[in-house]
């Protein structure tokens, strides 16, 4: 086999290996990880919403200041290209996120919006906070519906 | 081969040619008696949302606009690529000059206002157990929305499954008006039962189905391939399935799990729809999917 034919089989061979894994991508463990603390601290507001646990005013200021906060971790590194779900296996960041980047900005500043309301209403009273979480929830409802995939 | 047994296997031939075109025609329901019924337009709002025509009609790109039903959204399968048509009441290009047996027809059998099959990607495999004094509400709510002039446009399917006669001998195997979970339910449960099984259609994407496109009642809501090919559907029922009735009912109302992740996907759309529904309602579904599990 000539140098050349190795390389071709070579390359042919790394384009129909399996896709990459989401685990070996640090931009994808640390977005992941990021959206859990969403997650873990929208519990807080949302179990006291529906009415699983009763409201508290320090807890419920304690979770929407953290989500204030972690809304405003810097996103430059966590989205690079090559991380969608057609290139990497474990990830439900959908393809059109990188067709539609400015949207899809558009509508993380809309959660940053959501979740700065959220701090000034959370501790001021049960049904604010309800309120609250209702727009909160319909900023990541926005998202997850143009830009997440089923998970596999 | 003597000549006679060539005429034998000939007639056989014919015979069983024969059996099959007739097995494949339509079967649609007596259009005296569904025209006789009155339909409440106010009804049929909440039969709309509880059935979710619009998640799949409306016009893709036109999401602020729900009510324009010009379709065009498309589905990928393994036979192809369904797209929705144009259901909004332009009388050119949707169903504007349909009359109410003819849409019931349509919604319940799957058989179009020409007398030709409709593929079971419109999910009236569900609608089939429907009441049909809810499709004349539907009927009656349907015509108050606007008019779109958008062409439907046709099915992307391969041979053989362009052939629309060979979904009448689909339709003999597999469509059928039975309920699936079955045995002593409450009045709760039961109802749950008609707006999963009937109008909401909850096991179209949620159970997995055979070689043919037939949901398999023997996996009943236990999840199922994305057909779009990415991910999977989510089991909601059977050993993957821990959530609490509480927990169903609240994710319909609000979107949200029992871990405060917020739905997205295909399955916004429903809980968008569901939500507006009486509470009771939702409840109801969620008792039922307790039952089914």
């Amino acid at each position: 086999m000539t140098l050349k034919r190795f390389l071709g089989a070579s390359a042919l061979c790394a384009a129909i290996a399996l896709p990459a894994l989401a685990d070996d991508d640090p931009a994808i463990a640390a977005r992941q990880g990021q959206f859990k603390l969403f997650s873990h601290n929208f519990a807080v507001l949302g179990g006291m919403a529906q009415g699983r646990v009763d409201y508290d005013a320090e807890a419920a200021q304690t979770a929407a200041d953290n989500l204030f906060h972690l809304t405003r971790v810097d996103q430059g590194r966590l989205w690079p290209e090559g991380t969608d779900s057609a290139s990497v296996e474990g990830t439900r960041a959908s393809p059109d996120i990188w067709d539609d980047l400015d949207d899809f900005v558009a509508k993380f500043g809309a959660l940053q919006e959501a979740a700065e309301t959220m701090q000034e209403v959370a501790g001021t009273g049960a049904d604010e906070m309800r309120a609250g979480v209702g727009a909160m929830g319909q900023t990541c409802q926005a998202c997850h519906e143009a830009y997440r995939d089923e998970a596999s | 081969m003597s000549a006679r047994r060539t005429l034998l296997l000939g007639a056989l031939g014919l015979a069983v040619a024969g059996g099959l075109w007739s097995l494949s025609a339509p079967r649609p329901m007596d259009a005296s008696a569904l025209a006789a019924l009155d339909g409440d337009a106010r009804a049929g709002s909440a039969v709309f949302l509880a059935a979710g025509c619009g998640s799949c009609h409306k016009a893709p790109g036109r999401e602020a606009d729900p009510e324009i039903l010009s379709g065009g959204r498309e589905f990928a399968s393994e036979f192809g690529t369904f797209i929705a048509p144009n259901i909004s009441t332009d009388p050119e290009h949707g169903i504007g000059g349909w009359s109410q047996a003819e849409f019931i027809n349509a919604v319940m059998r799957g058989v179009s206002p020409d007398g030709r099959h409709y593929y079971p990607a419109f999910p009236y495999t569900s609608y089939i157990r429907a009441d049909p004094q809810d499709m004349a509400d539907l009927y009656a709510y349907m015509m108050t929305l606007p008019a779109d002039a958008t062409p439907s446009r046709p099915q992307e399917l391969g041979f053989p499954f362009n052939i629309r006669r060979g979904l009448g001998l689909w339709k003999a195997l597999f469509l059928s008006d039975d309920w699936v979970v079955t045995g002593d339910l409450t009045e709760q449960e039961a109802r749950g039962r008609y707006l999963s099984e009937a109008l909401s259609h909850c096991a179209e994407c949620h159970t997995q189905r055979n070689a043919l496109g037939a949901l398999d009642t023997g996996r009943w809501l236990e999840g199922a391939p994305n057909p779009s090919g990415r991910g999977r559907i989510p089991a909601i029922a059977g050993p993957d399935f821990d959530w609490t009735e509480f927990d169903i009912s609240a994710y319909l109302e609000s979107g949200f799990t029992p871990d405060f992740d917020v739905v997205g996907g295909t399955m916004a759309d429903v809980v968008a729809n569901l939500q507006q529904l009486d509470k009771e309602e939702l409840d109801a579904i969620a008792a039922y999917v307790m039952r089914a599990r």
